[in-house]
C-alpha cells in the first residue's frame, strides 16, 4: 500500500478543509514563485522526466502534449483549457479534486499556463456539478484576492485569469475538440484532426488540454521532482492515481494509490471486497464505461496500469473500476450501458449515430433472449462497422464494450439466445422471417 | 441521440430581468471581444432560471439577439445539451440516475419510489404540479451510487425507504439536506477507512 505521505490529494475525504489556508497548511502555493522562476524548459522537463501520463482516460504523455504547443507567443494568444467534464459510468474523481482539492488544480492551472504561454484557463465543468463548480469558484475568488492569480500572479510577473465554463450535460464534450467547439457556443460535436488543438484550438488559437487531475498533480510532481513521481509504479506507468471502485463492493470508494497495484488487493484491502466474496465475482469494468470487461480469471492477476490492461486488451481508461458480481446479468448491464451511448452520441458521424441505436436494441433483445443464434455474430460485426469509422473515439468507446462482452461471454450469450431462425412449422419462433409472404398458421 | 421537442404551449414574450441582465453581462466578459458567442450555453441557464426551471422559444430568439448570433444557432444548441429543459418541469426536479454503475446497486428501486409519489410517467408534473421526474444517464457519482440530483443538490447512497422519505419531506414543502444518506463523510471507503487516517484523527 502507497505510503500517506506519497499520497498527493491529502485531503480527498475533506478531513482538513479546502480553502486557501488549509491548502497552504498541505503545501500547496509555498514556493509557486521560485518554481515557476527556474523556467519553461525546466518544467516541461521535469514533467517529462516524471512520466505523468494524461488522467482523462487516453493515457498521452502530458509533457510531450505541452512541448506542442509554439514557443513563443505569435500573432494569436494562447489558451489553457482544463478538462472536467466528468461523465464517464464508473468514475467520479475530477469531482472530489474540484470540491476538496481546489487550490492545487489553480496552482497547477497557473503552472501549466506559465509553461505553454498561455495568460487565459478555461476550466471546463460538467453541468451537473454546478454545487462542486461553485466552490470551485469560491477557491478561485481566494487566489485572485491573495493576488496568486492574476496581474501578477504569485509575484512572477506573468498574467493568468481563470474562468469556469458550465457543460450542460454532454458526454461528448468531454472529448476535446467537442469541449471546445462547445466553449465557443456551438453544440458539442468533434472536429476532424488534423489540426491538433495545440496549434489550432479554441478560437483557432493554440492550446492546451488536460484532465482535471493531470493538472493537479503538476505542482507535487515540481515540488518533489519528476524523479521521485517516477520512482512509483512502472516505467511509463508511473506516479499515483485516484481509482473508483464503485458496484458490487462492500465499500464502494475513492482511493488514491501506486500506479500498478494489483485489482484484487485494490478491491479487497480499500473497497471491502466484492459483495458475497471473491469467488462471487463475475467481471470487472476496468476504466469506466468505455473499457472491454475483465473476466473474474484475468482480475486474480491483473495490475492496474495502462499497458498492462492493454496487454489484456483493455484500457486503464479513467481507472473508474465497476465490479460486476454473480448476481447481476452481465448482458443487462452492458446493455444498458449500449442505452448510455445511444443516449450521448452527437449524431454528426452515421456509423455511430445508427449503429448505437442497433447495439442497444440488440442487446435489450438478447437480454429477453429473443435474439437469434446468427445474431450474436452480427453483433460484433456491427461494433466492428462503428469502430474506427467515426471522427472522434465515441465509435471506439461505444463498441468496445460490446466487443469486451462477445469477447468474454459469447457462451452465455448464445445459450440464452441459442434458437435458428430458418423456418419451421413447429418451431415456436418470436417473429416472422418474412412478414410479407408468410405466416405462422401458413407455413 | 436523445428526442427533445419544444413545449406547444409558449409564452409569447421573454426578457431578461435587471438582475439576470446583470448576470448576463458579467458572463460575456469573460470571453475575448468578438466571441460573445460563448456566452450563449451560460445565459440559456440564466434564462432557464428566470423562467421557472424551463426555456421558451421566445427565451432562445431573445438571446440570439442579445449575442447577435443567428435564432437557429441557439435552438441548436438548447435542444442539444441534455439539461436545458425545453418544457415546464416542476419546481422540485428530481433526476435519477440509472446507468450502469448505479442500476446494479439498486437504482431502479428509485425510480419505484419516483412512480409511487410522484407521477406514473417520467417527465410529468404531479399533481400539486411541485414536482417532475426522470430517468437520466451517469451523473457521475458512481461510488455512491445510487443517486439523484434534486435541482442543484445529489442525494447519495440511497435505498428505496430513504428515497420515499426524501420525497415526502419535499411533496411537504420541505427541503432534505444533500449529499450521503448512509451518514458516511464524502467518498471514504464505509467503516473501513486504511488511508490518511492520522488527518481524519487528528
Amino acid at each position: 500500500m502507497l505510503k500517506d505521505e506519497d499520497r498527493i490529494f491529502q485531503n480527498l475525504y475533506n478531513d482538513r478543509g479546502s480553502d486557501v489556508e488549509s491548502s497552504k497548511k498541505r503545501g500547496d502555493w509555498t514556493n509557486t514563485k521560485d518554481l515557476i522562476l527556474k523556467g519553461r524548459d525546466w518544467i516541461i522537463n521535469e514533467v517529462k522526466i516524471s512520466e505523468l501520463r494524461g488522467r482523462g482516460g487516453a493515457g498521452f504523455p502530458t509533457g510531450l502534449k505541452w512541448s506542442f504547443a509554439p514557443k513563443e507567443i505569435g500573432l494569436r494568444p494562447h489558451y489553457l483549457v482544463i478538462n472536467g467534464d466528468e461523465s464517464e459510468p464508473g468514475t467520479c474523481k475530477d469531482r472530489d479534486i474540484l470540491r476538496f482539492e481546489p487550490h492545487k488544480l489553480i496552482e497547477g492551472c497557473l503552472i501549466t499556463s506559465y509553461a505553454v504561454n498561455a495568460h487565459v484557463c478555461y476550466i471546463y465543468i460538467r453541468g451537473e456539478y454546478f454545487v462542486d463548480g461553485q466552490k470551485l469558484q469560491l477557491a478561485i475568488d481566494e487566489a485572485y484576492e491573495k493576488k496568486l492569480i492574476g496581474k501578477n500572479a504569485s509575484g512572477t510577473g506573468w498574467d493568468l485569469d481563470i474562468y469556469i465554463h458550465y457543460g450542460a450535460g454532454a458526454y461528448i464534450c468531454g472529448e476535446e475538440t467537442a469541449l471546445l467547439e462547445s466553449i465557443e457556443g456551438k453544440k458539442g460535436q468533434p472536429r476532424l484532426k488534423p489540426p491538433f488543438p495545440a496549434l489550432i484550438g479554441l478560437y483557432g488559437c493554440p492550446t492546451i488540454i488536460n484532465n482535471v487531475e493531470t493538472i493537479a498533480v503538476v505542482p507535487t510532481i515540481l515540488r518533489r521532482s519528476g524523479k521521485w513521481f517516477a520512482s512509483l509504479g512502472k516505467t511509463k506507468n508511473t506516479g499515483t492515481k485516484i481509482f473508483c471502485i464503485s458496484g458490487n463492493v462492500n465499500n464502494p470508494c475513492n482511493v488514491e494509490e501506486e500506479m500498478s497495484i494489483s485489482l484484487r488487493d485494490l478491491i479487497e484491502t480499500h473497497a471491502g471486497g466484492v459483495i458475497g466474496g471473491w469467488d462471487n465475482l463475475k467481471a470487472v469494468i476496468p476504466g469506466g464505461s468505455s473499457m472491454p470487461l475483465i473476466p473474474k480469471k484475468t482480475c486474480e492477476t491483473l495490475t492496474m496500469d495502462f499497458d498492462s490492461l492493454v496487454a489484456e486488451k483493455s484500457g486503464l481508461g479513467t481507472a473508474g473500476i465497476v465490479v460486476i458480481n454473480k448476481d447481476q446479468d452481465i448482458i443487462k448491464c452492458m446493455a444498458r450501458i449500449a442505452r448510455f451511448y445511444k443516449h450521448e452520441s452527437c449524431g454528426q458521424c452515421t456509423p455511430c449515430r445508427e449503429g448505437t441505436g442497433w447495439m442497444w436494441r440488440m442487446l435489450e433483445r438478447m437480454t429477453k433472449g429473443e435474439a437469434s443464434k446468427d445474431e450474436v455474430s452480427m453483433l460484433g460485426d456491427v461494433t466492428n462497422q462503428i469502430a474506427g469509422h467515426t471522427i472522434c473515439a465515441f465509435g471506439e468507446g461505444s463498441s468496445w464494450p460490446v466487443q469486451g462482452l462477445l469477447r468474454h461471454f459469447k457462451k452465455e450469450i448464445e445459450k440464452r439466445n441459442n434458437f435458428s431462425p430458418t423456418f419451421d412449422k413447429g418451431k415456436n419462433i418470436p417473429y416472422l422471417i418474412d412478414q410479407h409472404l408468410l405466416n405462422k398458421k401458413d407455413a | 441521440m436523445s428526442l427533445r421537442k419544444p413545449s406547444k404551449e409558449q409564452p409569447e414574450n421573454f426578457k431578461f430581468t435587471s438582475s439576470s441582465l446583470e448576470a448576463a453581462k458579467e458572463i460575456i466578459g469573460k470571453y475575448p471581444k468578438g466571441k460573445q458567442q460563448s456566452s450563449v450555453m451560460a445565459l440559456l441557464y440564466i434564462a432557464q432560471k428566470q423562467n421557472n426551471n424551463w426555456i421558451p422559444l421566445a427565451a432562445m430568439k431573445y438571446i440570439g439577439k442579445f449575442l447577435d448570433m443567428p435564432y437557429i444557432k441557439v435552438y441548436e444548441v438548447a435542444t442539444f445539451y441534455t439539461m436545458y429543459n425545453l418544457a415546464p418541469v416542476g419546481k422540485y426536479f428530481i433526476q435519477v440516475c440509472t446507468t450502469t454503475p448505479c442500476m446494479i446497486r439498486g437504482a431502479y428501486k428509485l425510480v419505484e419510489a419516483c412512480k409511487e409519489k410522484i407521477t406514473e410517467k417520467e417527465n410529468e408534473l404531479s399533481e400539486d404540479k411541485s414536482c417532475s421526474w426522470m430517468e437520466v444517464e451517469c451523473l457521475g457519482a458512481c461510488v455512491n451510487a445510487p443517486m439523484m440530483q434534486i435541482n442543484d443538490d445529489y442525494f447519495e447512497d440511497l435505498n428505496k425507504e430513504k428515497t420515499l422519505k426524501i420525497l415526502d419531506e419535499i411533496l411537504d414543502g420541505k427541503i432534505p439536506k444533500p449529499g450521503s444518506y448512509r451518514g458516511r463523510i464524502n467518498n471514504e471507503p464505509e467503516n473501513s477507512r486504511k488511508t490518511l487516517m492520522d488527518l481524519k484523527d487528528a
